[in-house]
């Protein structure tokens, strides 16, 4: 399938270089890993007039742990992350998040700043970022804004960026307690399938959750209502079980190509709970190892 | 706008001019002669279109010519050392792995990736590694057995 029409492309070597392109060409885009982009252009989704390829932005690599808050720039591709040994000591559900992205030749190459830039709703990224209040840093004209991961998602494909602004990328805060995680993912095979349905649960040692789900609704679904239910316990069956019999009113599943809502529904509760376990499990050290799936 | 790009190509410099639409698939294949990456989905999904790039395996369909200018493109060409095939393709051709053949090159490439990180992988990680291969053939086993004989030492 070749690409059927002409752009511009340029390649920055500094951010502020990036930003004034994008603002001097009003119909440009990012390429970074392209994964996303390419794809769109190749079925005439997006038709930017000129590629802006930051790839030449060496800043833009950095994975870095610092203050407290784990800092992942726009240039840092799932296999970085996956091979992070920082990332698997110190924050291994992002580890079992990436690991469960696409293909290794999709990962070599796609970056999680990309991913949640294209803010396709079965992206991988956006519950792991609505979980942990991560912020995204753009960068504009003007200078540098955060953005809440609660306001970046505006639906389907569509994010709070503005014009000629550049994301640079995102700064995940890192609970100061020790906390567990697991991230489960349902997809038709193993490679490269994109996600019918997703759900995130993190368990902290001090009695607090934070649970979000995928691929149910336009944006990632933070599930408030279920934290506030298990904030303060320790969880059992029956807990899980109402936990359960909330998620409808939490999410908004649909029907397409890659499944039906109702299947999304009943799948989005199944793996809830599995998650659920599984995450308090390694946190009191005997869960299954991270990459291992639940489903 | 045609720009002038150079990288290397199995090993030998190449310059070419490309169109910023140019995808690296397509330039391999129609422009360079370089025929071991297939055109399969186009998109990303079944990965015979794989070729190395700066020592990992991408997607040559979702890449733009422009984009590997002063970069290293390893191609299954480019893999084979003299002329003679590795010992990791004789595996696979010991194990009559391949039926129609047009998965081989992704699927060797990826295993080539695979065991230049991790010599010794178990049946679950080269499943893993291998799992965005499509095998139209679905002959998957054998592909996975060629593996497995070659990281126990080979036959």
């Amino acid at each position: 399938m070749p690409l059927v029409h002409d752009f511009e492309y340029f390649k920055p070597k500094s951010a502020a270089e990036a930003v004034k392109l994008l603002a001097r060409h009003k119909n440009s885009s990012v390429l970074a890993g392209g994964t996303d982009i390419i794809n769109e252009m190749k079925v005439g989704m997006s038709k930017p007039s000129a590629l802006i390829d930051i790839k030449g932005l060496a800043a833009l690599k950095k994975l870095e742990f610092k203050n407290g808050k784990l800092y992942i720039g726009a240039l840092v591709t799932f296999s970085d992350i996956i091979e992070s040994k920082q990332v698997k000591k110190r924050l291994p559900i992002l580890f079992e998040i990436a690991e469960k992205v696409g293909s290794v030749g999709i990962r070599n190459r796609a970056t999680l700043v990309g991913n949640i830039c294209s803010a396709v709703p079965c992206m991988d990224s956006g519950p792991f970022l609505a979980a942990y209040d991560a912020a995204i840093v753009a960068q504009g004209v003007r200078g540098k804004r955060r953005i809440k991961a609660a306001d970046w998602f505006k639906g389907v494909r569509k994010t709070s960026i503005k014009k000629a602004e550049l994301v640079t990328g995102v700064e995940i805060p890192l609970p100061k307690k020790k906390h567990a995680g697991c991230y489960a993912k349902l997809g038709r095979y193993s490679g490269e399938d994109l996600a019918q349905a997703s759900v995130l649960v993190i368990a902290s040692i001090d009695k607090t959750f934070r649970v979000a789900f995928g691929s149910v609704a336009a944006t990632p679904i933070r599930a408030y209502k279920i934290e506030k239910l298990l904030n303060g316990t320790r969880p059992d069956d029956d807990a899980i079980a109402l936990a359960k019999s909330l998620i409808p009113e939490i999410i908004a599943p649909i029907t397409d190509i890659r499944a039906t809502k109702e299947y999304r529904m009943h799948m989005s509760q199944v793996m809830f709970e599995r998650a659920a376990r599984a995450a308090l499990s390694r946190l009191d050290g005997n869960g299954p190892e991270y990459g291992e799936s639940v489903i | 706008m045609k720009e002038q790009i150079s990288f290397k190509l199995n090993g030998r410099p190449v310059q070419i001019e490309v169109e910023p639409f140019e995808v690296l698939l397509e330039v391999l294949r129609n422009r360079l002669g370089v025929k071991s990456p297939k055109f399969g989905c186009g998109q990303g999904d079944c990965g015979t279109c794989t070729v190395i790039l700066d020592g990992r395996t991408v997607r040559s369909c979702l890449v733009l010519a422009i984009e590997v200018d002063g970069h290293e493109i390893v191609t299954l060409e480019g893999v084979m050392a003299k002329g003679e095939i590795t010992p990791l393709q004789k595996s696979f051709l010991e194990r009559n792995s391949f039926q129609c053949g047009f998965c081989a090159p992704g699927m060797v490439l990826s295993a080539t990736e695979l065991l230049a990180k991790n010599p010794k992988p178990s049946a679950q990680e080269i499943k893993k590694a291998l799992s965005g291969n499509l095998c139209r053939c679905t002959g998957y086993s054998s592909i996975i057995d060629a593996v497995t004989d070659h990281t126990a030492g080979g036959k």
